[in-house]
């Protein structure tokens, strides 16, 4: 077998047994813990028959690795439970969400992605100038500032000062596709300025680091211009850990998703979530959760297989 | 003292400002926290500095005892989650061994969660309080701790003076509080402003969402959330908030960053 492929193997292998773990982690993060489910949807004022009916409606009598398991294996199937506030199917429920919250996750990174590494190619250019210090500083003020500060300013001063974009955005299946992209228009620049710094941060570092090799000195010495040592050497080689970099800020989309999608009233999974959390709905934040963090653990996998996939030394064994 | 940067300066300034009005809190609020004194979102003047709020309370009293609320969670779910996740990376670092294997994937297995989310799961079921709150976000965020003070013990449990602790017949107690702690402490102190950031932001974020303190009582990120609406309408008293959470993170960052170059520069590393 050839030795990438193992690599590559072993590294699904061990995504998913973290995915197994991650779900037995959410199932006991909610099962074990203080907190009456049948009591806290009926209430302080439940008659104890009512509790002890709903109890075994819910089949909380059965011990919890058999209604772990009953989980999982519908989880699996597809199949997410019904949701206690109102009965309805969760997968149907999550499905037109699930969507919603991936077309704006991934018009935020097609918008943040390409700007990064541009902006990180202009701060090597001009390293320690007044360009690279600029994008220091901003960086370091950008993760010192939360997501709903960036959300509400641009809310008040593009969308009701200006009236730019429209301030709530609200999607339905029906509307065009230039349409939609108006509306989220600003949460995708909220998203895109959340991750940005960072990303061309680390954009920078894995240039300057190649750029201290061997051949850029040659190629500095044969009379390539800034720019051209940049694009034509120093770029594919640094291609590795951009992509890293880029799979793991878009990992942090997902979280960021959440916070942007209450401030905007978007129709995302994050607004489910944070919704059901308030109503003590625990299949569905339990199926949320599992969502996130199957899209979050299979992000950081990608990331993984592409610096493996990209390590020369690995490709090519003796 | 005479060689602090100017930009450490603004953040130390900023950082107590904050921290003095917290602390102070009951002595220079105008009003009372719930106090209904004048109309709804009414602006800025001499008897409101910063206008009214969205049913009428006087919107810097609510800042100052908000920012007690922030700060005072913060601080004592960073104090938690260094002490628990320090010492807990001290003895995996000491031990070895399956406690540090059984540690160590534990962490691994948090850390694949996405810190919100996981907070999300866990308050879905429990009541929420301030005591919770602080529970488990210093449990959480431990596991950051943990990977830096295990790393940290790593490179230090192989030093000669530990080994001469150990031949000596110390205890892991004393091995890891009077030989480990205090040549660990510098790292440590530094990634505390980072942590202490993070938390601000974390207990804010869950606050606005609803799901962190719960009214009337208001922290920072509450107050955002009860003014949120007026957005809209152009009232910009949730950016006031939000405004302030920005900055004492960036004030403590300052802070954090000057005192990372100073103990590195003390140490004879390059960070001058």
């Amino acid at each position: 077998m050839h030795p990438i492929l193992k690599l590559v193997a072993q590294r699904v292998a061990l995504s998913l047994l973290l995915l197994l773990a991650a779900s037995a982690l959410i199932f006991a993060g909610t099962q074990i813990l203080p907190g009456d489910v049948a009591q806290s949807i009926l209430g302080q004022s439940a008659t104890p028959e009512a509790l002890a009916n709903l109890r075994r409606d819910l089949g909380l009598n059965d011990p919890p690795a058999t209604r772990y398991f009953n989980w999982l294996w519908g989880a699996l199937q597809g199949d997410l439970g019904t949701a206690l506030t109102n009965g309805r199917d969760i997968a149907e429920s999550i499905g037109q969400r699930l969507s919603n919250t991936l077309f704006l996750a991934f018009w935020a990174a097609v918008v943040s992605v390409p700007l990064a590494i541009g902006l990180g190619l202009l701060a090597v250019r001009y390293r320690n100038r007044w360009p690279d210090k600029l994008i220091s500083g901003v960086t370091l003020a950008s993760i010192s500032i939360p997501e709903f500060l960036i959300g509400y300013v641009l809310m008040f001063y593009i969308s009701v000062k200006l009236q730019w974009f429209p301030s709530v955005s609200t999607v339905y299946p029906s509307m065009g596709f230039w349409e939609k992209l108006n509306v989220i228009a600003l949460p995708v620049a909220v998203l895109t300025l959340v991750v940005l710094a960072h990303m061309m941060r680390m954009t920078r570092a894995a240039i300057l680091n190649v750029m201290q090799s061997a051949y850029i000195e040659t190629a500095e010495l044969k009379g390539l211009t800034g720019l051209q040592i940049i694009w034509r050497h120093a770029f594919p080689n640094a291609v590795a850990p951009i992509v890293n970099v880029v799979m793991l800020n878009l990992a942090y989309l997902v979280v960021g998703v959440v916070v942007v999608e209450v401030v905007f009233v978007y129709p995302g999974m994050g607004q489910f979530l944070v919704d059901h959390v308030s109503k003590r709905d625990v299949p569905v934040v339990q199926a949320c959760g599992l969502i996130f963090a199957a899209v979050y653990i299979g992000l950081n996998l990608i990331a993984d297989l592409v610096s493996i996939l990209s390590n020369p030394r690995l490709r090519h064994p003796k | 003292m005479k060689n602090i940067p100017i930009s450490a300066l603004i953040g130390l300034f900023f950082t107590g400002l904050y921290f003095l009005a917290a602390i102070f809190a009951p002595l220079i609020a105008p009003y009372g926290v719930g106090e209904v004194v004048g109309d709804v979102w009414e602006p800025s003047s001499a008897e409101h500095l910063l206008g009214t709020d969205n049913i009428g309370r006087d919107l810097l009293t609510r800042m100052i005892y908000g920012g007690q609320t922030t700060i005072w969670i913060a601080t004592a779910a960073t104090a938690l989650s260094f002490t628990t996740g320090s010492i807990l990376g001290f003895v995996a670092a000491v031990l070895g061994g399956w406690v540090d294997q059984t540690l160590s994937r534990f962490v691994d297995l948090v850390m694949s969660l996405p810190t919100l989310i996981f907070a999300l799961v866990v308050l879905s079921v429990m009541p929420v309080t301030v005591t919770v709150l602080i529970l488990v976000m210093g449990f959480l965020d431990s596991t950051r701790v943990y990977r830096l003070a295990r790393s940290v013990a790593v490179d230090i449990t192989v030093m000669d003076y530990v080994e001469a602790a150990r031949l000596r017949g110390e205890k892991t107690g004393w091995i890891v509080f009077r030989e480990i702690l205090p040549n660990a402490l510098s790292p440590l102190v530094a990634e505390m402003g980072l942590r202490f950031i993070f938390m601000v932001l974390f207990v804010s974020t869950l606050s606005f969402l609803g799901l962190g303190v719960q009214p009337p009582e208001a922290d920072w990120g509450g107050i955002v959330k009860e003014n949120k609406d007026g957005i809209v309408y152009g009232i910009p008293a949730a950016l006031i908030p939000a405004i302030a959470i920005a900055t004492l993170a960036i004030s403590v960052n300052l802070v954090a960053d000057w005192i990372l170059n100073r103990t590195t520069s003390l140490k004879g590393g390059r960070g001058g």
